[in-house]
C-alpha cells in the first residue's frame, strides 16, 4: 500500500506530483514538500536506524535539527555519499537514495542488537574509556572496529565532483531564524533601511507558523508568512536565505552560515545553463547586530522504553500532521507537563485518528487547549504520566500511572493503554546554542524552566530563544528586537503595527524531566536521555555515584550531547537527572555549553574553492615559463615555486636528482651556471637616516659603505639570535637596496617597520618592498665574465668592477644593476632587471652561453655550492638559538659600533658567553660515500649507555661532486675548540656513522675563486 | 575572528589583515649596555598574561602597515579601545574594574559557582 | 636633494623594439587561456599591463604640493581615498598615512619621478618604482561584485565601498589593492608573483557568471 499514513488532505506537500525514493534499498513514494522523514513516516517506516551502543531499533522522534535517530547516509553514487544527514532536514527529491547509518546486516534484523541486549548490561557508562583506553596505544586499533560497529556514517572513497564556495557577507542586522519572531524582526530592521540578512535552516521560511493552529489577522498563520515574505523580498537591502543554517557564532558578531544550494534537487549539483553550479556555500557574515530568533526545542519526557519507534515529540506529531499531511500512527497517548503538548492530541483527533488518553502530570490542568481537548471528549488523566512504553519494534502500549514529581515515585496503580504512538512534551528549551558558541554561558530561568542566553555584545535574543512563547508576544518581541537592532546600527526606530493574534489562556506548566518508574532507575528498564549517543538516565545516575559532580564531567563520562547531536534534546533532561541524584538544583549542577557547528557542515563547504590548484597561492618568478618548458623539477620555498634541479634526458633516460645536481655543480665550478634568484626579498630603503638604521638592525658596520659597494649583513633579534641575513647595496648616500632570504622577505620588512614605528620614529627613513619589481639572475662560474662581456656595456675589468661592487649598465639591451656578490664561492654576477624584461635577458644569456657551457641550476645545487663554502641559510643552519659567535662569524660583528645595535646586549649574557654552546662546524664523514642525515644527532661517546648525551646535530648535508665526498654543516657543543676530533652519529637502523669535525669552509678558504 | 578598528585607516577590518605583536608598551631600555642581566632578561622574556584588560601591539599588516595598540579583554575578547603609537590607553585594568563596580560584585558572588562549572570543553 | 638614486629602466636604442616585454600575466594567459565573453557573460576581466606604478612616501603636505606642481593633481583628502585625473589615466591612492600609490601611463613614471624629486628637494620622502612588480586588473559587469564577495572579506557593498575608495586587503589567500574608480568598474592591483594565482582564482570564481577575458 502506498503511503498508508498520508492524510487525504492538509499539509503543504504537493499531492499532484509523486517522487520516488529509496531507503535501505526499498522503493517508496513521497511528494514535493516532504522531508525524507515525513515521507518515511507517510510510508509507515518505523525503524530508521539502530542505536549507537545498544543497537536498539529507533524511529523518527522530531521534525527538525534536533532529530537524534533519523540520521542517514545519503547518495546513490560513491562520489555523492554524504554521511550524517538528518532525515528531518533533507528535502525529498526524485531518486533520492538513503541508508541507515547503523545496523548490520540491516536495521530490521540487526546482529549487533544481540550484543546490545546481552552486552548492554556489561556496557556501563565510561565503558569505552575504561575498556579501550588501556593501553592507550591500542586505542587507534580499537577505534576502527568500534566505529565500524557503531557507525557514524562514512566518507566517500571517490573524489567529490561538485564545486563549493565561500562568500563574505556584511550586514547591519543578521536575523537567525524565520519563524514569527525572526520574520517580524527582519521586517522592523528592513523597513528602517538596514542591510538585513534573514536565514532559516528549513526549505520554507515560517518556522512554527507552518504548522500552527493559530490565526493571525483572522487568517491562517501561513497567510501572514506569505505577506511578510513578499514585503521583505521587495526591500532592496534585505537578503532572504532559506536552506541556510547559522552554524557558528564567533567573536565580534562573526557568524558562519551553511547554505545548501542544490541539495534539495539531487545527489550531485545539476548543471545550470551548461555550467557547474555550487552545491553548497559557506557564508562568512560580519554583522552589526545579530537577532537570535532560533526558537525553542521541545523537551521529551524521559520514561522507560521512550526510544521504541512510535515515541515522538508532541510538537513533531503536530508538524507531521499539519505541515506534511502525515499522521504517524493510529492510536495516540500523550504524556505532557504543559498546555502546549495538547496541540498534538487536538491535531491527531482532527486528522480522524484516535486519541486514547492524555496523561497530564499536573493535578488540575485548566488551560484553553485543555478545555478544547475535554470538549472533544478526550480522556485526560491528571497527575499522571506515561511511565513506560511497551513494544519492541513499534510502540504497542503505554503504561500510565499517577506520579509524585517531588517525591520521584509512582503513587497509583499502573494502567496499560493499547496504542501505537506516544507523544511527550516536557516543555521548551530556548535554542541557546549559537549564543553559547561565543563563550557566554546560558543562565537558568526557574520561571521558564529553561536556560536563557546570557548577554552577548551586539546580540538580541527574541521569541522562543528569548523564552517568549505566546504567538502575539513573539511577534511583538521580534519586532522590538529588529527595530532595536536597526537603531543600534544608526537607523530609525520603527513603530510596530502588529497583527492581531488572539490571546490564549495558558495553564502553568510543571517541571518534569525524568518520569519515575516503579523500579529504581538503575534496575528498571532503560530510560533514554540522549538517543544519538545511547545515554540513559541510569548512566547519569551511575556517573554521579562514581563521583562525577560537574555536568561537564558527567557529559564526558557518559558521552551525553557529544558529536553531531550537541545536546539538542537531551542535555537539560540529563542535567535535571544529575541534579536529582546529587540533591542539587539544575543551575547548581552547571550550565550547558554548546560548540560549533550547530548541525554538521560538509567539508566541501568548509574548503570552498581553496582546493586543488587553488589550495594555496603559487608564486612564480618572471622566468617561470622557461623553467617549466626546460623540464625543471620544482621545490616549494614558502609559496614560491623555485626550480629544484633541471634533469636532462639523454637517449630516453632522465637523470636522477643526484646525477643532475652533480652535473650542475660541476658546471658552476668549472664553467658557468645560472640561477633564478628572483625570490630573494628586496627592500628599497631611502632617507637621510637609512645608514644609521642599517647600523642598528645589522650586527656589522655600515657607516662607511660607499655608493657602488655591497656588504653582507647578519640580523639578530634582541636576544642575540640570528634570524636573517643578506646583502645590502649602497645605491646613493641616502639610498640602499637590502636583500633578505626568500622566506624572510615579509618578516624582515615588518621587522624594520616595527623598530622604526615603535622605537625609532625619529629616524628619517622609508622602507618599500621591491621584491617583485626586480627579477634576479645569478651568472656564476669561471666563465661568467666572458659570457657577461658579450652582453653588457659595463666595464667588467676585475680592478674597476671588484668583488662586492655593483654597477649600472645594460645587459642584453636592458637597463640593469649588476652585483658582484657570490653565494657559490665562484666569480658571480647577480643581474637585476625590471621583471617585465627578465625573460628577454634570460633567453639572451642562453643564446650566448652555450659555447661556455651555461647550465641552469636549481636550489639543490645552490645548497651544495653554498654549503661547500660554509655559507649559512638562516632558518636551516640557524633555528633561533644560534648567535653570530656560534656561527664563527665574529668578522660580521661590530663590537665597537657606537650604538647598541639589536642583539648586541644579549651577546654578553652569561648564557650566550658559554663556551659549550652549540657552535657551527663542518663534518667530514670518515666514509666519503656517506651523506649524513640532516637533523641527525651527534654524540661524543658511542659506547655510552642509552640515553646518550646529545652534543649537537647536522643542519645541512650533501654529497659534493667537487670534494668527491659527503660533507655536512653541523652545530656541536664547544665545536670551535674541537677541530679534528671525531664525533659519532647513531642512526635509527643501528648504524653509527663517524665524522671528523672540520672547518665549515670546505673549499677555497681564502675566497680566491670569487675574487678573480 | 576579531573585527578590529584600524586607527589609521579609520574603519573596522577583518582580523586576517592584522598580525598580533605581543604586549604593548614594552620599550627597549634607553641604554641596553647599562642594564643588568636581570633587567635585560625581563625586557626580553617576561610578559603579562592577565585575565581581563590587556594592552596589545598589533600591525595592520595587509593594509596600511602601521602599528597601533589595542586594549582587549582576554575573557570576553571585547576590544575596549584602539590607540595609535605613542598614545596612552584610557582604559586600564584598574579603572576598568572601578567602572564595572556593581556588575563585578555580582560576578564575585557567582565566582564559586563559575569555578564549579568550568570543566574541560570537548 | 634627497640623495637617492633614480634608475631609468626605459628601453632605448636601436634594438629596443626587439626586446620582448612580458606582463605578469603572460604565463597565465599562455597556460590557463583567456575565455571569451559569451552572450550571458555578466563579468569581464581585463589586464592593463605595463602602467607606471610609483610608491610615494612622505608627508602629505609636501607631497601634495609637489604633485600639484608636477601633475596638477592633489592627494586624496581622506584615508582610503582614490583620485583620478579627468582622463582617468592617472590616479593617486591613499595607502597609509605616509604612503600613496601613483599610477600613470606606462613610461611616464620616470619623468614624473624625476620631476617629483626635483620638486621635493630636501624634504624627507621616498619614491620607489614598482612598475615591474605589479599589474592592474579590471573587473566589470553586474556580477563583478559577487565575484569579489567570493574573494575578499572586505565589504564591497556600495554603501560601504563607494566610487573613489581603495583599500589593501586579503584576496583569497593572497592580497590585493582593491579600488573602485567608477560605478561599474573595479580595479585590482596585484603583485607580479601572485598574479597567476589571482587570475586562476578569478576564472574559477567567475565560472558561474561566464567570466570573459578581454585581451
Ligand atoms: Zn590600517
Amino acid at each position: 500500500m502506498s503511503q498508508p499514513n498520508r492524510l487525504k488532505t492538509g499539509g503543504r506537500v504537493d499531492r499532484s506530483r509523486q517522487l520516488t525514493f529509496t531507503f535501505n534499498g526499498q522503493r517508496y513514494q513521497g511528494h514535493p514538500g516532504d522531508t525524507l522523514a515525513s515521507a518515511l513516516l507517510a510510508n509507515g517506516v518505523d525503524i530508521v536506524n539502530r542505536s549507537f551502543k545498544y543497537s536498539r531499533p529507533r524511529g523518527i522522534v522530531a521534525a527538525g535539527a534536533e532529530e537524534p535517530n533519523g540520521i542517514v547516509q545519503l547518495g546513490s553514487t560513491e562520489a555523492g555519499q554524504v554521511p550524517n544527514v538528518r532525515a528531518t532536514q533533507q528535502a525529498l527529491y526524485q531518486d533520492l537514495s538513503a541508508r541507515s547509518t547503523n545496523g548490520w546486516p540491516n536495521v530490521q534484523r540487526d546482529l549487533m542488537g544481540l550484543v546490545g541486549k546481552l552486552g548492554g548490561q556489561f556496557m556501563p557508562p565510561g565503558f569505552y574509556y575504561k575498556t579501550f583506553m588501556a593501553p592507550a596505544s591500542m586505542w587507534l586499533t580499537y577505534e576502527k572496529y568500534i566505529r565500524k560497529a557503531a557507525g557514524l556514517g562514512r566518507s566517500p572513497t571517490e573524489n567529490d565532483p561538485d564545486i563549493y564556495d565561500h562568500r563574505h557577507q556584511h550586514c547591519d542586522v543578521l536575523v537567525v531564524g524565520a519563524g514569527p519572531a525572526g520574520l517580524s524582526a527582519a521586517l522592523a530592521a528592513g523597513r528602517a533601511g538596514a542591510r538585513v540578512i534573514l536565514v532559516d535552516e528549513q526549505e520554507e521560511m515560517g518556522g512554527s507558523l507552518l504548522s500552527s493552529r493559530e490565526s493571525i489577522d483572522d487568517a491562517p498563520a501561513t497567510t501572514w508568512v506569505e505577506k511578510v515574505l513578499k514585503e521583505l523580498s521587495e526591500l532592496e537591502h534585505v537578503t532572504l536565505m532559506p536552506r541556510t543554517t547559522a552554524n557558528g557564532y564567533h567573536d565580534h558578531n562573526f557568524v558562519t552560515l551553511h547554505e545548501r544550494c542544490t541539495e534539495h534537487l539531487a545527489d550531485l549539483a545539476p548543471r545550470a545553463g551548461g555550467r557547474r553550479q555550487v552545491r553548497s556555500r559557506m557564508h562568512r557574515v560580519r554583522a552589526g547586530q545579530v537577532v537570535l530568533a532560533s526558537g525553542a526545542h521541545e523537551r521529551p519526557l524521559v520514561y522507560a522504553g521512550n526510544d521504541v519507534p512510535g515515541n515522538m515529540l508532541a510538537g513533531a506529531v503536530s508538524t507531521y500532521i499539519r505541515r506534511y499531511g502525515v499522521a504517524p500512527g493510529n492510536r495516540l497517548v500523550l504524556s505532557t507537563s504543559n498546555d502546549d503538548g495538547y496541540r498534538s492530541a487536538l491535531d491527531w483527533a482532527e486528522a480522524g485518528r484516535e486519541v486514547v488518553a492524555i496523561a497530564d502530570a499536573r493535578q488540575n490542568p485548566d488551560g484553553e487547549l485543555v478545555e478544547q481537548a475535554r470538549a472533544k471528549g478526550i480522556q485526560i488523566i491528571a497527575g499522571s504520566a506515561v511511565i513506560e512504553a511497551r513494544g519492541d519494534k513499534r510502540v504497542a502500549a503505554a503504561k500510565v500511572a499517577k506520579i509524585d514529581i517531588e517525591g520521584f515515585k509512582v503513587t497509583g496503580p499502573v494502567e496499560e493503554l493499547a496504542c501505537d504512538t506516544i507523544a511527550s512534551s516536557g516543555g521548551f528549551s530556548p535554542v541557546v546554542h549559537l549564543a553559547s558558541h561565543t563563550g557566554s554561558r546560558p543562565t537558568w530561568n526557574e520561571e521558564l524552566l529553561g536556560f536563557m542566553p546570557s548577554p552577548v555584545k551586539g546580540m538580541t535574543p527574541t521569541g522562543g530563544a528569548h523564552g517568549v512563547y505566546a504567538l502575539g508576544q513573539v511577534i511583538a518581541d521580534g519586532f522590538k528586537a529588529g527595530s532595536a537592532a536597526g537603531e543600534a546600527c544608526g537607523f530609525e526606530r520603527q513603530d510596530a503595527s502588529l497583527p492581531k493574534v488572539d490571546e490564549r489562556r495558558e495553564g502553568a506548566a510543571v517541571a518534569l524531566y525524568q518520569v519515575p518508574h516503579q523500579k529504581a532507575t538503575l534496575r528498571g528498564p532503560k530510560q533514554f536521555v540522549d538517543m544519538q549517543n545511547d545515554v540513559t538516565a541510569a548512566a547519569i545516575e551511575l556517573a554521579t555515584r562514581e563521583g562525577f559532580e560537574s555536568i561537564e564531567h558527567v557529559k564526558r563520562y557518559t558521552a551525553m550531547g557529544f558529536g553531531t547531536d550537541q545536546g539538542k534534546l537531551g542535555n537539560i533532561n540529563g542535567m535535571a537527572i544529575a541534579a536529582r541524584c546529587l540533591g542539587r538544583t539544575i543551575p547548581e549542577v552547571g550550565t550547558t555549553v554548546f560548540r560549533p557547528n550547530y548541525t554538521p557542515v560538509s567539508f566541501g563547504a568548509i574548503v570552498g574553492r581553496h582546493c586543488g590548484e587553488l589550495f594555496d597561492p603559487e608564486r612564480y618568478t618572471a622566468m617561470h615559463q622557461w623553467h617549466v618548458e626546460n623540464g625543471a623539477e620544482f621545490e616549494d620555498v614558502g609559496q614560491w615555486k623555485r626550480p629544484w634541479y633541471f634533469p636532462r634526458t639523454v637517449n630516453g633516460k632522465t637523470e636522477t636528482m643526484h646525477e643532475a645536481v652533480a652535473r650542475e655543480c660541476s658546471a658552476v665550478r668549472e664553467k658557468v651556471g645560472i640561477l633564478d634568484a628572483s625570490t630573494l626579498g628586496k627592500i628599497d630603503i631611502q632617507g637621510p637616516d637609512a645608514r644609521e638604521f642599517l647600523g642598528r638592525v645589522y650586527t656589522n658596520k655600515w657607516a662607511k659603505l660607499a655608493p657602488g659597494r655591497v656588504r653582507y649583513g647578519l640580523m639578530c633579534k634582541d636576544d642575540g639570535m640570528v634570524f636573517d641575513d643578506g646583502t645590502t647595496s649602497c645605491l646613493a648616500e641616502n639610498h640602499f637596496l637590502m636583500t633578505t632570504s626568500t622566506g624572510g622577505a615579509a618578516t624582515v620588512l615588518e621587522w624594520l617597520e616595527i623598530w622604526h614605528q615603535t622605537e625609532w620614529p625619529e629616524l628619517d627613513v622609508y622602507f618599500n618592498s621591491v621584491t617583485d619589481h626586480w627579477a634576479t639572475m645569478t651568472v656564476t662560474g669561471p666563465e661568467a665574465r666572458k659570457l657577461m662581456a658579450e652582453l653588457t656595456d659595463i666595464d667588467l675589468d676585475k680592478d674597476s668592477f671588484k668583488f662586492m661592487d655593483w654597477r649600472e649598465g645594460k645587459v642584453a639591451g636592458v637597463p640593469a644593476r649588476v652585483f658582484r656578490i657570490s653565494f657559490t664561492g665562484e666569480l658571480a654576477y647577480e643581474i637585476n632587471v625590471q621583471a617585465n624584461y627578465a625573460m628577454h635577458v634570460w633567453k639572451k644569456l642562453f643564446a650566448h652561453g652555450d659555447k661556455y657551457g651555461l647550465t641552469p641550476y636549481g636550489t639543490e645545487t645552490m645548497h651544495v655550492l653554498r654549503a661547500e663554502k660554509g655559507f649559512i641559510i638562516a632558518g636551516q643552519d640557524t633555528d633561533g638559538s644560534v648567535t653570530p659567535e656560534d656561527l664563527g662569524m665574529h668578522w660580521a660583528i661590530g663590537y665597537d659600533k657606537p650604538n647598541s645595535w639589536i642583539g648586541k646586549r644579549a651577546l654578553t649574557r652569561p648564557d650566550t658567553k658559554r663556551t659549550d654552546r652549540k657552535q657551527m662546524v663542518g663534518l667530514k664523514p670518515k666514509d666519503p660515500s656517506v651523506v649524513l642525515e640532516e637533523g641527525a644527532q651527534i654524540v661524543f661517546d658511542p659506547n655510552h649507555a642509552i640515553p646518550m648525551p646529545m652534543k649537537g646535530h647536522v643542519t645541512s648535508s650533501y654529497y659534493s661532486p667537487t670534494l668527491q665526498s659527503g660533507f655536512a654543516l653541523a652545530v656541536v657543543m664547544g665545536g670551535h675548540q674541537k677541530m679534528g676530533e671525531t664525533v659519532y652519529l647513531p642512526m635509527v637502523d643501528g648504524q653509527v656513522h663517524e665524522a671528523e669535525i672540520v672547518s665549515p669552509i670546505f673549499l677555497d678558504p681564502k675566497g680566491e675563486r670569487q675574487n678573480v | 575572528m576579531f573585527y578590529i578598528f584600524c586607527p589609521y585607516c579609520g574603519e573596522h577590518r577583518e582580523e586576517e589583515e592584522f598580525h598580533p605583536k605581543g604586549q604593548a608598551h614594552i620599550s627597549r631600555p634607553e641604554d641596553p649596555e647599562a642594564t643588568s642581566d636581570e633587567e635585560w632578561g625581563d625586557y626580553l622574556f617576561f610578559r603579562d598574561n592577565p585575565r581581563g584588560v590587556h594592552h596589545e601591539l598589533w600591525v595592520h599588516a595587509v593594509g596600511c602597515r602601521k602599528f597601533f595598540n589595542i586594549t582587549r579583554h582576554t575573557v570576553s575578547y571585547e576590544i575596549l579601545e584602539v590607540y595609535k603609537m605613542g598614545e596612552q590607553p584610557s582604559i586600564t585594568a584598574e579603572n576598568y574594574a572601578a567602572q564595572q563596580g556593581a556588575a563585578s560584585a555580582d560576578k564575585e558572588r557567582n565566582a564559586s559557582q563559575a569555578k564549579h562549572q568550568e570543566g574541560v570543553r570537548a | 636633494m634627497s640623495n637617492a638614486q633614480q634608475f631609468d629602466t626605459r628601453l632605448v636604442g636601436e634594438h629596443a623594439g626587439e626586446i620582448a616585454v612580458e606582463s605578469p600575466l603572460a604565463y597565465s594567459m599562455h597556460r590557463s587561456g583567456a575565455p571569451k565573453a559569451k552572450a550571458d557573460t555578466t563579468v569581464t576581466l581585463r589586464e592593463r599591463a605595463f602602467l607606471g606604478h610609483l610608491t610615494l612616501r612622505g608627508g602629505a603636505i609636501v607631497l601634495d604640493e609637489a604633485l600639484r606642481d608636477v601633475l596638477g593633481m592633489s592627494l586624496p583628502g581622506e584615508p582610503l581615498g582614490l583620485v583620478q585625473d579627468e582622463a582617468g589615466e592617472r590616479s593617486i591612492q591613499w595607502m597609509s598615512p605616509d604612503e600613496w600609490l601613483l599610477i600613470v601611463p606606462g613610461g611616464e613614471e620616470f619623468d614624473v619621478e624625476r620631476r617629483l624629486r626635483e620638486a621635493l628637494g630636501d624634504a624627507h620622502f621616498a619614491i620607489s618604482n614598482v612598475s615591474g612588480g605589479q599589474t592592474l586588473l579590471e573587473l566589470e559587469g553586474e556580477a563583478a561584485r559577487e565575484v569579489l564577495m567570493k574573494s575578499v572579506a572586505y565589504d564591497v557593498h556600495p554603501r560601504h565601498f563607494p566610487v573613489g575608495k581603495g583599500v589593501t586587503t586579503v584576496f583569497a589567500k593572497a592580497s590585493v589593492i582593491l579600488r573602485r574608480p567608477s560605478e561599474e568598474r573595479w580595479e585590482l592591483v596585484v603583485r607580479r608573483s601572485f598574479a597567476d594565482y589571482t587570475y586562476r582564482w578569478l576564472l574559477d570564481a567567475g565560472e558561474e557568471f561566464g567570466v570573459g577575458v578581454e585581451r
